[in-house]
């Protein structure tokens, strides 16, 4: 061990990153009828990185994400207040196309959720719908957002398949390629993994690190581990509230709320 | 609401086999210098054999250890008392065969007068018998204030390691015939200065566990 002149020395274990704002949450509250599930979220998601949130089942952390890309709107009686701002607009407003916020912000479910139709007609469904007609430019899109979820080496000579006659895995790429294909810039990922065997999930955890460098991903999971694998930062929730925010490494290493140190060492949730 | 409670129970069992090694360690230490002091062989030999059961406490701490990382997936700091318990055992398990050099050196003395009556020695060994005490204390209670305290005791171990370098230097200049007893001595003045050294470093593993900073408590 080295000796140094001043004692005590302390080394910073966790990294400082630098990145962008791409979502800004403040002073947001949600309430199903009366039900108020979610309180005061005040929250900053860097863009191109990975954000993961944690928490006990009923904490709100499903119910913020799909507040992302106004997937709330279907169920009735979901009241809003505060500010959820995605890249300088207020998704909320008025002006807002909801379709056009769907399209930048993209999700991927628990369960793999195929069309049934076929692979190439699976990726190719959003760029359709938004109007892309020309087959040369369509291939293209198909390829690339199959190479982009690291599927294409194992479908490029089964496009006309059906989706369905994919693996569990494979489907939740397929998935990933579809959000992918109409170019969005926020990639919502609830549970993707929490159905898939240990080598698929680590495909698409792997994927993950591929993709962040392109969009920015917020992923909702029940697996601690998962979340200090793949993620930058992690968010802890509680009864409807974001206790901790931190670096995952700080988060999972050195947590500063003692009720994220009693949820992530399993002693209560 | 507890949760874990197996868990717990294990990480309680590391930490009860880690205090029974620094029990172990720091009465290793008084007997081997006793010993040196009465040249008392059949003692020091006694303390020699001992080793094996250090040794097998820290493979069980290894052996717990591993398997709570296997099945528990600890975070946190779940996982630094893991992991300090594993460098805590090292470090025991080392003062434990310095320990045991001083009681080889009184095997190899057999027959010898000392050359003189031992002072600096003793003094040396008591002041890093209280700071094993004191990091295993500090251990169980993880109280950082006593681990900095405990290793701020060093310096004077260190000084006095020089004094007795000094006054063997000096001896050796006067009775040259006596040189492989002085080296002997020489070496004991060095192993229990590295003892304090190992228990400065349990010392920082405390600090580590408490506050997940790696401080340089050896300066």
């Amino acid at each position: 061990m080295s000796t140094t002149t001043e004692a005590p020395q302390v080394k910073e274990t966790t990294k400082t990153v630098d990145f962008k704002t791409i979502i800004d949450i403040k002073d947001m509250d949600l309430y199903y009828g009366t039900y108020h599930a979610l309180k005061k979220v005040n929250l900053t998601i860097p863009e191109k990185a990975v954000t993961a949130f944690i928490g006990p089942s009923g904490c709100g952390k499903s119910t913020l994400l799909r507040t992302l890309n106004r997937m709330n709107d279907m169920i009735p009686n979901t009241r809003i207040e505060g500010l959820v701002d995605i890249a300088g607009t207020d998704i909320y407003s008025n002006e807002v196309d909801v379709e056009t916020l769907r399209k930048k912000v993209g999700m991927v479910f628990q369960q793999a959720n195929p069309f049934p139709k076929s692979i190439y007609d699976n990726v190719a469904y959003g760029p359709r719908l938004h109007g892309i007609k020309n087959k040369a430019q369509l291939d293209e899109i198909v390829e690339q957002s199959l190479k982009q979820a690291a599927l294409w080496n194992e479908v490029k000579d089964f496009l006309k398949r059906s989706a369905f006659s994919l693996s569990g895995g494979q489907q939740q790429r397929l998935c990933i390629a579809r959000a992918l294909a109409v170019n969005p810039e926020i990639l919502l990922m609830d549970e993707a993994t929490s159905a898939l065997d240990p080598i698929s999930t680590l495909k698409i955890e792997e994927l993950t690190q591929e993709l962040k460098n392109k969009y920015t991903i917020v992923m909702v999971t029940h697996n601690m581990h998962q979340a200090a694998r793949i993620s930058d930062q992690t968010v802890f929730f509680l009864n409807g509230e974001v206790v901790e925010f931190d670096q995952t490494d700080k988060l999972f290493s050195n947590p500063s709320d003692k009720r994220t140190e009693d949820y992530i060492t399993g002693r209560f949730g | 609401m507890i949760q874990r409670r197996d868990f717990d129970l294990a990480l309680g069992e590391l930490s009860t086999l880690l205090e029974e090694m620094g029990r172990r360690v720091e009465r290793a230490l008084v007997e081997s210098v006793e010993s040196l002091k009465t040249q008392d062989v059949a003692r020091a030999k006694e303390i020699i054999e001992k080793d094996a059961e250090l040794n097998q406490l820290e493979n069980d701490i290894m052996d717990i250890g591993s398997k709570l990382i296997l099945t528990q997936q600890p975070v946190a700091k779940d996982l630094r008392r893991i992991l300090v318990a594993f460098r805590i055992a090292s470090d025991l398990e080392r003062m434990g065969d310095l320990s045991i050099d001083i009681a080889k050196v009184v095997v190899r003395l057999e027959g010898q007068p000392l050359i003189k009556e031992l002072v600096d020695i003793p003094r040396m060994a008591e002041i890093v018998q209280k700071m094993i005490e004191d990091s295993i204390k500090a251990y169980e209670r993880e109280d950082v204030d006593l681990a900095y305290k405990m290793a701020k005791e060093d310096d004077l171990v260190d000084q006095l390691y020089g004094q007795i370098l000094r006054d063997l230097y000096q001896y050796i200049v006067e009775n040259p015939h006596n040189a492989s007893q002085v080296m002997l001595l020489n070496f004991v003045g060095r192993y229990i200065e590295r003892i304090a050294d190992h228990a400065t470093n349990i010392g920082e593993s405390v600090v580590y566990l408490v506050t997940n900073s790696r401080p340089d408590l050896n300066s």
